[in-house]
């Protein structure tokens, strides 16, 4: 049924295509917008801060103790986490030597149908981006097998860990010098805040489906 | 956005139906503006409609019979001055899609081009300066849909009500908001129509205007109708009327 | 459950226009819908750059639409994404249920998508015995009211706080009755969060549709969607015909016109691309990914050149914010899924002029649409043109059902206006008989409804033609 429908639609389309139609005119990509890299680090917290994100800058050395203090202050019981990775190793390695006042590292190494209840309970989730816009200002995250899907969305605080050099000008410009079109993965999100909606009267409320603070560590090598 | 002639000696005047039936004075004090720069108005007296109701009603037919009538009327090369914003953009905007499989479409193109509406004209082509005879008033702004949307001349009508000193411009909160008239709509909608003619008249009534301005006459018999059907003391004038009777002190018809 | 009923505009537009409340309601929500977008596309002239590029790759993706297709139909196939064909509505309504059935599953979740809508999905999934819920905040509280969205963007608009708190207290077991808006979002984020682990299959529809990679491009804000896309272990993506661009490069400029126009933000919170189902070693994700594209109409529309336009339409909503008769009658008023001036254009060409035409009449041609269509849709060019077929006995004519509207009484009225207005004496002896009638004219036909609201036109003593002659102004 499926075959015959295209068929139809298809030719339908085709004798569409043969009647003599407007010119076509070749789009005119807008003028591109570049930044410089105190610019964009500028503009992306600045964007992101009036969507409720909340943003640190922070360098190599003192990232992790960020991190901790941030977890500390409330007083979270879990933090889940991608395994075997470069982050992940850090924070088991960093957990180790604290005082075990942190939330219990929960590291998302089975397949959801596993884990599913689990994850529903956990109260963070960190991520590392691939990079960030800074207009508009968002986050670029890549999942893979190592760092899922759902630890930016489930738990109700996401913690996103973000390497400086890798915040581009704009959406336009990550694409190009990054190549996605020659490889997409199975799911790109930009990430400009914690969940919202204005459903309601137009009123502004936070924390809907989506988490309900974003918390983005913007991390500066010198 | 349009390109005006320098020193214009010699323009047409294409009075528009409304005003022929409605709004005569209204189209006398655009010629006598025009004349008093000394530009020689030329009126052909065959002139009718700019064929507009038949072309927005679903009688594009009717609509080209008409207006190519118009067009053979104004055969010489000069511009082509509109008491209405609504017609001129009829006339210089849609003239070109209305005939656009007709072979004379470039001569169309032509006509087109020579088409103003009048306070682009007075402000862009004759640098018009308006001396303020009469006592105080205060007046507020309504813009026609077509001449703010399609012929970009609200800025050039009110300037001319600025250059009037004596005159307190009030702007409506909603000015660009369609009062409803919108030609057959406001016989085929009715409900809605005087919806939106009633929230324009409320708009009115807030600014404190003794009197109501506008360019277009479907817009002026629109609301001042609604104006006195409901006992409303604001009187609504055509731009035009309203400018001679400022700078003589007296009506245009006199 | 739907409350569309075959389309009576005028008694729809009589109840809307004595709800005080609904267009209290829908007047503020729009007066702050249309500010946002004034301040987001400040720039006049870098947005009227940005509205000629929409404008353009619209064209110039559907000068290609069949082969752009073929593009996203390999590419998402060769990426695992399983691609349906449905020619028409239950067509597609039975390719969601196939796909439900083949799982044993009874439990979908929704993300917005106004292709759904125009199936009328839910309660077809309803009486096969599924719940298929809605998820985003706004359609979730009207289909709680068992209604249709009363607009593209934000569906429950028409409703206020306490309308709000009501139907949650009533249809939502255990909820408090609160008129708070962060209350009310806790409310729905926790039931809704108990569906999203529950349910079987997610369901979403599709913003952009990129060929050249094969990925689906959904734009959200609440975590609803990616929710409906990534828990279940199925995802069925729902997008008409019309929603496939080009290029990944595309979206950057589509993007910003859709999200400006809609919500008046520069992004939405969250921007997806889902390009495959779960792969191997991956740990969540479904497991499969379903897309179905629908014609229902779209690819006669296509065939014609004029009407194409109407395909351009990236479903923002901005169209409805500013008309001025949107503001006044709301959405339910139009009788279909698409209401506001896109609706007067598009339900006349899908349902045909008989059912729909009434439509294009309800338009002053303000141009206010036109103004700030992101894409530069010639909205009211083709109001006239849905006109123009009504009366149109042309076999020329493409519109399904043209001519329906034909009668004599007009087509004679129209003629003899022709003969008035092309014989410039007799125009000037009828306008001397009507001024000497003068307020004394028969309330009858267009006069009735004019007078209705307003004073009888006076015909003036003299009409400008006798001024002039007597005047001197030359006549040549």
């Amino acid at each position: 049924m499926s075959e015959q429908s295209r068929d139809r639609i298809f030719s339908r389309l085709y004798a569409g295509c043969r009647q003599p139609s407007i010119s076509v005119p070749q789009p005119v990509p807008m003028p591109a917008k570049t930044y410089s890299r105190t610019e964009k680090i500028e503009k992306l917290k600045t964007l992101m801060e009036a969507m409720r994100t909340e943003v640190h800058v922070t360098d190599a050395q003192n990232w992790i103790h960020k991190l901790e203090e941030i977890l500390r202050k409330r007083k979270l019981k879990s933090l889940v986490y991608p395994p075997q990775t470069t982050l992940g190793d850090t924070l088991e390695s960093q957990w180790k030597n604290s005082a075990g006042d942190l939330p219990q590292l929960i590291p998302y190494e089975k397949e959801i149908e596993g884990f599913k209840d689990q994850l529903f309970n956990i109260d963070a989730g960190i991520t590392t981006t691939a990079g960030a816009i800074a207009d508009p200002g968002a986050l670029i995250l890549w999942p893979s097998k190592k760092e899922p899907r759902l630890i930016s969305l489930v738990p109700s605080i996401h913690i996103a860990v973000l390497q400086a050099e890798k915040i581009y000008s704009s959406f336009l410009e990550v694409m190009q010098k990054e190549n996605w079109s020659a490889k997409m993965p199975t799911n790109v999100v930009l990430i400009s805040g914690p969940s919202k909606t204005a459903d309601i009267e137009m009123t502004l409320a936070f924390g809907v489906h989506g988490p309900k603070e974003l918390i983005v560590l913007v991390v500066e090598e010198y | 956005m349009h390109t005006y002639p320098e020193n214009p000696q010699k323009v047409y005047y294409f009075g528009t139906c409304l005003v022929d039936m409605f709004y005569p004075g209204a189209g006398m004090a655009g010629i006598k503006l025009l004349q008093q720069k000394g530009v020689k108005v030329i009126f052909p007296s065959q002139q009718t409609c700019c064929g507009q109701p038949a072309y927005n009603s679903g009688f594009p037919d009717e609509a080209r019979t008409v207006a190519r009538k118009q067009i053979e009327l104004f055969s010489e090369d000069y511009p082509i001055v509109v008491p209405s914003g609504s017609c001129a953009g009829m006339m210089r905007h849609h003239y070109p899609k209305l005939f656009e499989n007709d072979p004379r479409i470039d001569q169309i193109k032509k006509f087109s081009e020579r088409i103003f509406e009048l306070s682009e004209f007075l402000v862009h082509a004759l640098n018009i300066q308006l001396e303020d005879q009469g006592p105080p008033i205060k007046v507020t702004w309504h813009s026609s849909c077509h001449a703010l949307r399609e012929m970009g001349v609200t800025e050039d009508s009110k300037s001319l009500i600025r250059q009037l000193k004596n005159v307190e411009l009030v702007e409506l909160q909603r000015e660009h908001d369609c009062c409803g008239f919108g030609g057959t709509f406001a016989v085929k909608q009715p409900a809605i129509s005087a919806a939106m003619v009633k929230d324009k008249t409320e708009d009115i009534r807030k600014t404190g205007a003794t009197r109501l301005i506008t360019g277009d006459c479907g817009c002026l018999m629109n609301i001042s109708g609604a104006m006195q059907y409901d006992k409303t003391s604001i009187s609504g004038q055509h731009l035009a009327e309203f400018i001679w009777e400022r700078i003589n002190d007296e009506p245009s018809t006199a | 459950m739907t409350n569309l009923q075959p389309l009576d505009f005028e008694k729809n537009v009589a109840r809307a226009l004595k709800d005080k409340q609904l267009i209290k309601n829908i007047k503020s929500a729009m007066d702050t819908l249309v500010l946002k977008r004034k301040n987001i596309f400040s720039n006049t002239a870098e947005t009227e750059q940005l509205r000629v590029l929409g404008n353009s790759t619209k064209t110039n993706a559907l000068s290609k639409l069949p082969e752009l297709l073929e593009r996203l139909e390999k590419k998402c196939t060769q990426n695992g994404i399983k691609v349906h064909w449905a020619e028409t509505i239950p067509e597609a309504n039975q390719l969601v249920l196939d796909i439900m059935k083949s799982h044993q599953a009874t439990r979908l979740v929704k993300g917005k998508s106004m292709v759904s809508e125009e199936m009328e999905l839910n309660a077809y999934l309803q009486k096969n015995g599924i719940e298929a819920l809605e998820t985003d905040l706004g359609e979730f509280i009207i289909q709680l009211n068992h209604e249709t969205p009363a607009h593209i963007i934000v569906p429950a608009i028409h409703k206020n706080k306490d309308q709000i708190s009501k139907i949650f207290h009533d249809n939502i077991p255990d909820a408090p009755y609160t008129e708070n808006v962060d209350e009310l979002n806790a409310i729905a984020r926790k039931t809704l969060r108990h569906k999203f682990k529950q349910a079987d299959v997610g369901l979403s529809g599709v913003n952009f549709a990129v060929a050249e990679t094969g990925t689906l491009c959904l734009v959200e804000n609440e975590g609803n969607g990616r929710m409906c896309t990534t828990v279940p272990g199925v995802h069925i993506a729902l997008m008409g015909l019309e929603k496939v661009v080009e290029k990944l490069e595309d979206l950057p400029p589509m993007l910003r016109l859709l999200i400006g126009s809609a919500t008046g933000q520069l992004i939405t919170t969250y921007v997806n691309m889902i390009t495959s189902p779960r792969k191997e070693g991956e740990k969540d994700g479904p497991k499969e990914v379903h897309l179905i594209i629908l014609d229902n109409g779209r690819s006669k529309i296509f065939a014609d050149p004029q009407r194409r336009k109407t395909l351009y339409c990236i479903r923002c909503g901005t169209c409805l914010s500013h008309c001025p008769v949107y503001n006044r009658i709301g959405g339910h008023a139009y009788g279909y899924i698409y209401p506001g001036p896109i609706g007067k254009i598009l339900n006349p060409q899908v349902e045909g002029l008989e059912a729909a035409g009434v439509l294009a009449t309800a338009s002053s041609l303000c141009n206010a649409c036109e103004e700030v269509c992101p894409v530069k849709i010639p909205i009211p060019e083709l109001i006239r043109r849905i006109r123009n077929e009504s009366y149109s006995k042309d076999p020329a004519s493409t519109v399904e059902g043209h001519g329906y509207k034909s009668n004599w009484i007009e087509s004679l009225v129209w003629k003899i206006w022709t003969f008035i207005n092309t014989s410039p004496r007799i125009n000037a002896a009828g306008i001397k008989v009507l001024a000497a009638l003068g307020l004394k004219l028969p309330k009858a036909g267009p006069l009735k409804q004019w007078t209705r609201y307003r004073s009888t036109p006076e015909f003036a003593p003299q009409s400008l033609h006798e001024l002039v002659k007597q005047n001197g102004v030359h006549n040549e």
